[in-house]
């Protein structure tokens, strides 16, 4: 696939050190995505995931380089890169529909209130909140707060959806149906998605890439790593696919000890043109270790279900 | 609820208990006790009623509320310029203390903003605001009847002077806290800056501007009474000082019971407005 909807071309950040040195939190960063494709995101804390993210929306400048979207270089925020913030970022003194139409009227300047409210409507039943409308954020749970989050990106029909570690304030259990419903809702809209995680399961469920950052300062983009699981995955079933294993401990390898020892051991790495890894594909020293692990666990899974 | 309903009756109980212990006492206090002197008429007219019937200086209870009530049947008479109903002082005072606050509100509040945004004129403007700030606003009085030659207007600008530092402050810290995740929804929103002004940084600093304005009315009320005894004239502060001329300690009380009530009515009027913008989280 050459259809590079989004590139990031060698961008950098780096903010002014203590005693007049500075700090490079990356630099020489590539990255690309197609129309349609979601990725994630894995680093560890600190290595400057939410910088790129920020960059991407316009929310912060790169120290160099450039965001190319849709062919033209961005400038600034822009109506067609919705941003869902961590900490849901709901305006307190709206309600549930006040903030989602506050994002439709941003949108569409000349619309008249009833319009607008009626598309707000579309996007809170859309994220199932139908009832909660009325409400404000302090009556919402943790859970319901994010969705109004996520009602409030999608109003817009945004060409992009950015997330920084949507979910991570959730419990599982909430987590898991937000889960369902951000695919879903990306899978029917054909949203180009950008999600940051720290949940490796998260990131497998609904990830077409996976990028995976060295620790930082100086965090490089390691690999891109391209699931393998087919599209028409469903959450509960992820695990019994035969080549979920594989995919899991690569990435937790590369989080465990790989990350760190990253820079140092690949000094030839070419940040422009990062290898792109296929689990289970011939040619990969990972695919036949994984196959002994595969064949190990399904020997140990009957003596765990009797 | 029950616990919270029964507590305020006994707290509301206690109260009027201890007004009526406070009142009995100043009864007791002020009553006629001392021996009445024999003395010849004249003696005794100039005298007055202290010596004559061992009646007390203080006025006691009875008398303040026998003045209250002839007060309150005729708030607004006006027989000249020291002999005006005290509605009419407190209408006087309550009159320049509004114009005085809301020209500052016309002020602080525009300026707060354009210093709460620009951190560069907060720094620039930091150490003026540091040395005005202290500053008695009585001392500002001869100063501006110097300038202003008009008693009344000066007045006026004293209480501007005085309530505008607190709405100033409050609205330039109110305004420079608002949360960066609420600024940057508008801005991924593409809200222009004046709208994001009063659809986001305007809600979300009201709290604590509104915060400031109940601080400067409550100075304002407070410095108008010395201001007016500077300046004369009329308003309640005048009032007390006339009545203080007069001998008349009934009336400044009453004066002094009035100043309390007006100041706690304008602070409840500004705690009801700091609810209405308050936002829970
Ligand atoms: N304003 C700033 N000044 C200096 N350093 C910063 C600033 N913002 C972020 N950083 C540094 O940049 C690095 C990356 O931060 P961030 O992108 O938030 O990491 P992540 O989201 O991956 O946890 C961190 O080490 C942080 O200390
Ligand atoms: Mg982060």
């Amino acid at each position: 696939m050459t259809d590079k909807f989004i590139s990031i071309e060698a961008i950098a950040k780096r903010y002014p050190g203590a005693g007049g040195a500075t700090t490079t939190v990356f630099e020489n960063l590539w990255l690309s995505m197609a129309r349609g494709e979601f990725c994630c995101v894995i680093g560890h804390s600190g290595c400057g995931k939410t910088t790129v993210l920020n960059i991407l929306a316009g929310l912060d400048a790169p120290s160099e380089g450039a965001v190319i979207v849709d062919g033209q270089a961005i400038s600034g925020t822009s109506l067609d890169r919705a941003v869902i913030f961590q900490s849901h970022a709901l305006l307190p003194w709206r309600t549930v529909l006040g903030n989602v139409a506050y994002a439709v009227s941003s949108k569409w300047r000349n619309w008249d209130r009833v319009k607008v409210r009626a598309h707000a409507q579309t996007f809170i039943d859309l994220v199932g909140l139908t009832g909660s409308e009325h409400k404000h954020p302090s009556e919402l749970s943790g859970g319901m707060k994010q969705r109004v989050g996520i009602a409030r990106a999608l109003s817009i029909t945004p060409k992009m959806m950015l997330m920084d570690e949507p979910f991570s304030a959730l419990d599982a259990l909430t987590r898991g149906t937000l889960q369902d419903e951000v695919r879903r809702i990306c899978l029917e809209t054909g949203q180009t998605a950008f999600m940051i995680t720290h949940d490796v399961d998260e990131a497998i469920y609904l990830a077409d890439k996976i990028f995976l950052m060295t620790n930082g300062p100086g965090a490089v983009l390691a690999e891109v790593v391209e699931n393998p699981l087919p599209r028409d995955r469903g959450r509960t079933d992820l695990h019994r696919h035969p080549l979920y294993y594989a995919l899991r401990n690569h990435i937790i390898d590369f989080l465990v000890t790989r990350s760190k020892t990253f820079a140092a051991e690949t000094p030839g790495h070419d940040p422009r043109n990062v290898p792109l890894v296929h689990i289970g594909k011939p040619g990969l020293s990972i695919a036949s270790n994984e196959e002994q692990r595969q064949t190990w666990i399904s020997g140990t899974s009957p003596g765990l279900t009797a | 609820m029950m616990t919270t309903s029964s507590l305020r009756l006994r707290a509301g109980l206690v109260s009027i208990a201890l007004l009526a212990a406070f009142l009995g006492i100043w009864h007791l206090a002020t009553r006629s006790t001392a021996p009445v002197a024999t003395m010849s008429p004249e003696y005794a007219k100039l005298m007055g009623l202290t010596a004559t019937q061992g009646k007390s200086a203080m006025p006691g209870p009875l008398d303040v509320g026998a003045k209250l009530w002839q007060h309150l049947k005729r708030p607004f008479y006006d027989n000249g310029p020291n002999d005006k109903g005290l509605g009419i002082q407190l209408a006087y005072s309550i009159a320049r203390v509004g114009t005085g606050y809301l020209l500052a509100v016309l002020v602080a509040i525009p300026l707060g903003f354009l210093i709460g945004m620009s951190p560069l004129l907060s720094k620039a403007l930091d150490p003026f605001i540091q040395v005005l700030k202290p500053i008695s606003p009585l001392a500002w009085m001869p100063l501006a009847l110097y300038t202003i030659k008009d008693s009344s207007i000066s007045a006026i600008f004293v209480i501007f002077i005085c309530s505008i530092w607190p709405m100033l402050l409050n609205t330039v810290f109110g305004v420079a806290s608002v949360r960066k995740e609420w600024v940057n929804v508008a801005r991924t929103l593409e809200v222009g800056t004046v709208r994001r002004a009063f659809t986001v940084i305007l809600p979300a600093a009201a709290p604590t501007i509104l915060t400031g304005m109940r601080i400067s009315i409550g100075i304002a009320w407070l410095v108008i009474v010395a201001a007016e005894m500077l300046v004369g004239g009329t308003g309640v502060g005048y009032f007390v000082w006339n009545e203080w001329n007069n001998l008349s300690i009934t009336n400044v009380i009453i004066a002094i019971l009035l100043i309390g009530i007006v100041g706690m009515l304008l602070d409840q009027i500004l705690a009801r407005f700091t609810r209405m913008v308050t936002f829970p989280e």
